[in-house]
């Protein structure tokens, strides 16, 4: 075995193992801590496979965000040492099994398929990015683009809208 | 065995299903949303593994990655916003306790 087959080996048992403990974890705290590194283990897995530009990306976004942002509204709703109760056992036990029987039906149609077609990967730099990004030919992003900076606009103007305190209105 | 696509699949597939199983078995809506968060991260995963084993001349794998992450940050801070406003009303935010809206 080589080393980066163990590296790789490595990560994944990071990402798979912090995953399952994210969403057993009894307590909201340690649950969001071990999404945050289920979320690292992802940008090495974007390391590991050579895309640097997403690593960075998912950590920025995701480990420097969304985890953040989760964590301060855990703050916000929770007191800190409660744990969460206990699912019930039948909700469990079908959850668990429904999960195990997907995920073994998926399992199986992929280890039956037969992948092919192994173009060596292009460059993949950052200017190659920005330019497809801002490409308006056939095959270009620059549409999705914009429509993603109005999505984000969007989006911000509306968390502001709901989550401002409003006035207590009488009634 | 080298390490190749149906590896990275594994993965992808093992991690989406975990965050299946938290959201069928969650019923906080934060930990709700930690478990779709889990489930994106799937999805990205796969998406960057086609691009890299299966079609390497383009980056369109790549570009889905990047638009799924700047969507999903959208999507988490909308349902942060909403799930702080159920809880100034209720007080808490357990899924079970808001349903003002059932008819």
């Amino acid at each position: 075995m080589e080393f980066k087959d163990i590296i790789f080996y490595l990560i994944a048992s990071l990402i798979l193992v912090s995953g399952l403990l994210a969403v057993t974890s009894r307590q909201i705290f340690r649950s969001a801590i071990y999404l945050l590194f289920s979320m690292m283990g992802v940008a090495a897995l974007y390391f590991w496979l050579q895309f640097e530009f997403i690593a960075a990306v998912q950590i920025v976004v995701y480990v420097g965000g969304i985890v953040v942002l989760i964590i301060f509204s855990i703050f916000l709703t929770h007191r800190v040492g409660s744990d969460l109760p206990e699912p019930t056992y039948k909700r469990s036990l079908f959850a668990g099994l429904a999960s195990l029987f997907a995920f073994l039906l998926f399992w199986s149609v992929i280890k039956r398929n037969e992948f092919y077609g192994d173009q060596p990967i292009g460059e993949l730099s950052v200017h190659r990015i920005g330019e497809e990004m801002l490409n308006y030919n056939q095959g270009g992003f620059v549409l999705p683009f914009e429509v993603v900076s109005i999505l984000l606009l969007a989006a911000m103007i509306g968390c502001i809208v709901i989550a401002m305190k409003t006035n207590p209105v009488k009634n | 065995m080298e390490i190749g696509l149906p590896h990275l699949l594994f993965v992808s597939t093992a991690l989406f299903f975990i965050g299946a199983y938290g959201f069928l078995t969650r019923r906080n809506m934060i930990t709700m949303l930690m478990a779709v968060e889990l489930m994106l991260n799937a999805v990205n995963i796969n998406f960057v593994a086609f691009n890299k084993y299966l079609w390497g001349g383009k980056l369109d794998g790549v570009f889905f990655t990047i638009f799924i992450i700047a969507i999903a940050a959208a999507e988490t801070a909308v349902a942060i916003a909403i799930i702080i406003h159920i809880y100034r009303d209720h007080s808490n935010i357990d899924v079970e306790d808001a349903d003002s809206l059932k008819f």
